[in-house]
Parts: C-alpha cells; structure tokens; sequence
C-alpha cells in the first residue's frame, strides 16, 4: 500500500524516539531494578518483582557484588525529550489520521472483517503458511488491524499516561490520573509493562517486514512508493 | 514520482518561514514570561523548555497530593547520606542552638534565623511523598515553617525570580523559582512523624519541595539567596544538579 508523507514522517520520528526512551528507560530502571504495587515502594518493602542485576546504585540490595556505572543524568534528559517528540509526533499523525480518513481506511477493520471468521481465516492462512491473497499486498488484514488500533489507540496512550503519573507536579495538578492505577509504583509497573508489549509489537512488527520483503516495505515506508508494483500481481 | 510543482515550492516555503517566525516568537515570549529553565540550553534544552513551561502554564498552583495518616511509610527509607562534616559535628554538639539560616540576597532585612526564631513562625505539617529519580519513595509527615512565611520576614523584592539554598555539606545547592518557593507546601522541615528531623533525613533543617523529585529536597540547609538570575550561581545553570548532568527542574 502507499504510505503518505505526514505517515512516513510520523512513522519515522515515532522509531527515532521510540528507541532514545527504551534505551534511556533500561537505563534508568538498572538505579532502581525493583518493582512494587501500590503507592509507595522502596528497600524496606516487598516487591511484586525483581530484576536480577547488578544496580547503579549501593543502596539497593541485588546480591551482586558489584554497582553499575551511574547513567541517569543524561539518561533522564534525553527520556523527557524524547517522550516530546513522540507525544508531539502522535498529536500530528492522530489529528491527520482523523481528518484524512488514515484511522478510518487503513487501521478500523473494514466492514465485512469484524467478526471472528475473519480472524480464523488470516491466523488459519498464517499457519498455512500461504501467500497473501491480492486485497493483503494493498491493505491490512483484520488481525494487522486490530494490532495497529491496540498499538495506536492503547499501548502508546497508556505508556504516556503511567509516564506522567510519575511526575509529581503532574500528579498534583490531576491526582486522579495516578489514583486510578492505586498510586505512583503501581503506576510505575505498568510502565514498565506497557513498555514490554511495544518492544514485543516491535520485534514482532520487524519480523513480519522481514518476511514480507524487508527491501521493499523500507522503500515504502520512506519514499511513499507502493511495496508491490501493480504489475508484479 | 511527481516532480515538485511551483505551487508546492511556494507553499512549502510559506510554511517553513512562518514556522520559523512562530518558534522565535515562542522563545521570545518564554524568555519574557521566565518560562526557560536555567540548564535550557544544549541538546537536550528544548525537552527541559517544554516541559518546564508546561509545568508553569498548566500547574503553577496545585498542591502536592497529601495522604492519610495510615499512609506513612514505617520505617520510611533513609537514603545514602555523606558522613556530617566537621562544621556539622560542632553544631550538633550543642543541640544545634548556635545553628543559623542566613538569608540575604534581594530581600529588604537579611536576616539570620536560629531554629527556635523558625519554630515561633506559623508551624504547619504535612504528609507527603518523597519520590527518588531512582524509582523508590516512601510517605512521611513533614513538620516546618512554609518558606513564604520566613520570605515574608525578609521581605522579597519584587524583580526577585529565584531562591538558591545550600547545604552545610559542600556543594550541594538548589535553585528554585518563585512558583515553588512562595508554594504552600514548600517548607523549612524542622521535624518528622511527631520527632525531631533526623540526621539521615536532613536534621536539623531541610527544605522540602514536595513537587518535584527528592533532590531538590536539600539536607543541612544554613543559606538562602534572593536571586533574579542564576548566572552567578556555580556554572550558571541553576544548581549543583546540571552541573552533575541531572535537570534542573525535577517536577518531570
């Protein structure tokens, strides 16, 4: 399918920043490698999980004898920047997906597809192994769908939102964005989590171009060329 | 491909200019209104601006959340601290009765503070979370004089814009702006969960901000400058933290 150039544009900002934050993210984590439930949380509490490695900090306990190097300065500055640009990269692709019809054409599955049938014959054909019907080389199937739209409407709204629960002058101003979760580590968790899901979406999202032909999806996706020539089918 | 028409080239110069036109007027007005951070510049200065500025424009007045009494973190977590120095020691001798804030800068009556002076202020307390940049946080009642108060007794000039604070131990300082420095909830901590301020929690004086991040709460305090410009504090960029490589805003 073509791409056009606000998607192309946001597509690639949004990996740009996608990586700095997971990167700076990892970072941060490895000074506080442990995770709560509820509103507090530190050495003196009981973890909901760990994180088996060494810390950047000696105040944690991680039964390594050893203290990683501090990366958190430049860490943090660059996770703040970073969650700019992908917060500002999504206004600009979900005002324009809403009035170019984008969400609408491409993302919502279409009419006939919103049923499980329809998903049974994509996964069905996946575990086939068979070669993408004419429709599949111009649009997404319904299973792509509906990973898009989770991608789009859930995971990255979600993740900034556990982000900004974390500010405490955000959490002043609106309370209620933290209470929800059952306080500031809870929040802090699901983060962490949420994050988890977009790296899997994004390993995921790799392979499948791989498979797809990785040469030509990468041509599509920055020069807004069709991936398959229409008179290769 | 299409080749780039006329009328594409004239739009998309249009856009360009008045793009760059609205960013200079926005860094204009920021600049006017105090919205850029001290530490503002380099690569990662603009994520600093917007963030800041946000926090100004949106938050300026809200308060901390404060929790129930149930809520206190017990025991609550006693971070790393440095060994007390030598100057420390000597005061603590003595029960800290010759402990002094000095606070002078661009205030009408600079004015030394002895504990007892900050005790027969307006005490009021509060119970508030302190949260690490490193993930952990713990609940405590904060027990103190709102800085405003002790502002008050000084009388702030008007073209004040920050208050810098320092610690007895060496170099460790913070910077704040009037936003948080006249906040409510922006205290001289004398005392903690019904006792006096610990030792490991910054007895017998710390300045708590409980809107941004723990380090800007600073151990030890004896010193507070008026400023309306923190170029001449430290490298310029506002407080020790930038100068560590840490934001200066820790309000996130």
């Amino acid at each position: 399918m073509r791409h056009t150039a606000i998607v192309r544009v946001t597509h690639w900002l949004t990996v740009v920043s996608f990586v700095a934050l997971l990167v700076s993210g990892l970072e941060i984590v490895i000074s506080h490698p442990r995770f709560y439930w509820g509103e507090v949380g530190n050495v003196n509490t009981h973890p909901l999980f760990t994180i088996s490695i060494p810390s950047s900090r000696d105040t944690v306990p991680t039964g390594y004898n050893y203290v990683m190097p501090d990366q958190n300065g430049w860490s943090r500055y660059l996770h703040f920047e970073a969650a700019w640009v992908l917060v500002l990269t999504g206004l600009v692709y979900g005002i324009a997906g809403l009035l170019s019809g984008h969400f609408r054409r491409n993302v919502f599955p279409a009419r006939g597809s919103r049923n499980w049938a329809a998903v049974r014959k994509v996964l069905a054909k996946i575990l086939r192994r068979g070669p993408p019907d004419e429709a599949e080389a111009h649009s997404y199937n319904v299973v792509q769908r509906a990973t898009y739209l989770a991608v789009i409407f859930v995971l990255f709204p979600l993740v900034i939102w556990t982000g900004l629960d974390m500010s405490p002058a955000f959490t002043a101003a609106f309370p209620a964005a933290v209470e929800v979760f059952g306080g500031r580590q809870s929040a802090r968790t699901l983060h962490f989590f949420v994050s988890g899901f977009l790296v899997a979406f994004l390993v995921v999202h790799v392979a499948m171009i791989v498979l797809a032909g990785f040469w030509p999806r990468m041509r599509a996706m920055i020069t807004g060329q069709a991936a398959v020539p229409p008179e290769a089918l | 491909m299409s080749t780039i028409s006329r009328r594409k080239l004239i739009t998309g110069g249009l856009a360009a200019t008045a793009g760059v036109a609205g960013l200079a007027t926005a860094a204009r007005l920021a600049r006017r209104y105090g919205l850029i951070p001290p530490d503002g510049g380099g690569i990662y200065g603009p994520g600093e601006t917007l963030t800041y500025a946000a926090q100004r424009l949106l938050t300026s007045h809200s308060l901390a959340r404060e929790f129930p009494r149930s809520m206190i973190s017990n025991p609550p977590f006693r971070n790393e601290t440095a060994p007390p120095s030598d100057q420390y020691t000597r005061l603590q001798a003595n029960n800290f009765a010759n402990w002094r804030l000095t606070v002078d800068g661009m205030v009408a009556h600079p004015t030394a503070f002895s504990l007892s002076d900050l005790r027969a202020l307006p005490v009021h307390s509060q119970i508030t979370e302190v949260a690490c940049e490193e993930g952990w946080s713990y609940i405590a009642e904060w027990i103190g004089t709102p800085l405003t108060h002790v502002l008050n007794e000084v009388g702030v000039l008007p073209q004040a814009r920050y208050v810098v604070y320092f610690s007895i131990q060496p170099d460790w300082w913070e910077s704040i702006d009037m936003a948080d420095a006249l906040h409510p909830q922006t205290f001289l901590t004398m005392g903690m969960n019904d006792g006096d301020l610990p030792y490991g929690f910054g007895g017998p004086l710390r300045l708590r901000v409980p809107r941004q991040l723990g380090y800007k709460s600073v151990k030890y305090i004896t010193h507070i400058t008026v400023t309306d410009s923190l170029k001449r504090f430290g490298k310029g960029l506002g407080s020790a933290s930038p100068e560590g490589g840490y934001a200066w805003y820790a309000g996130i």
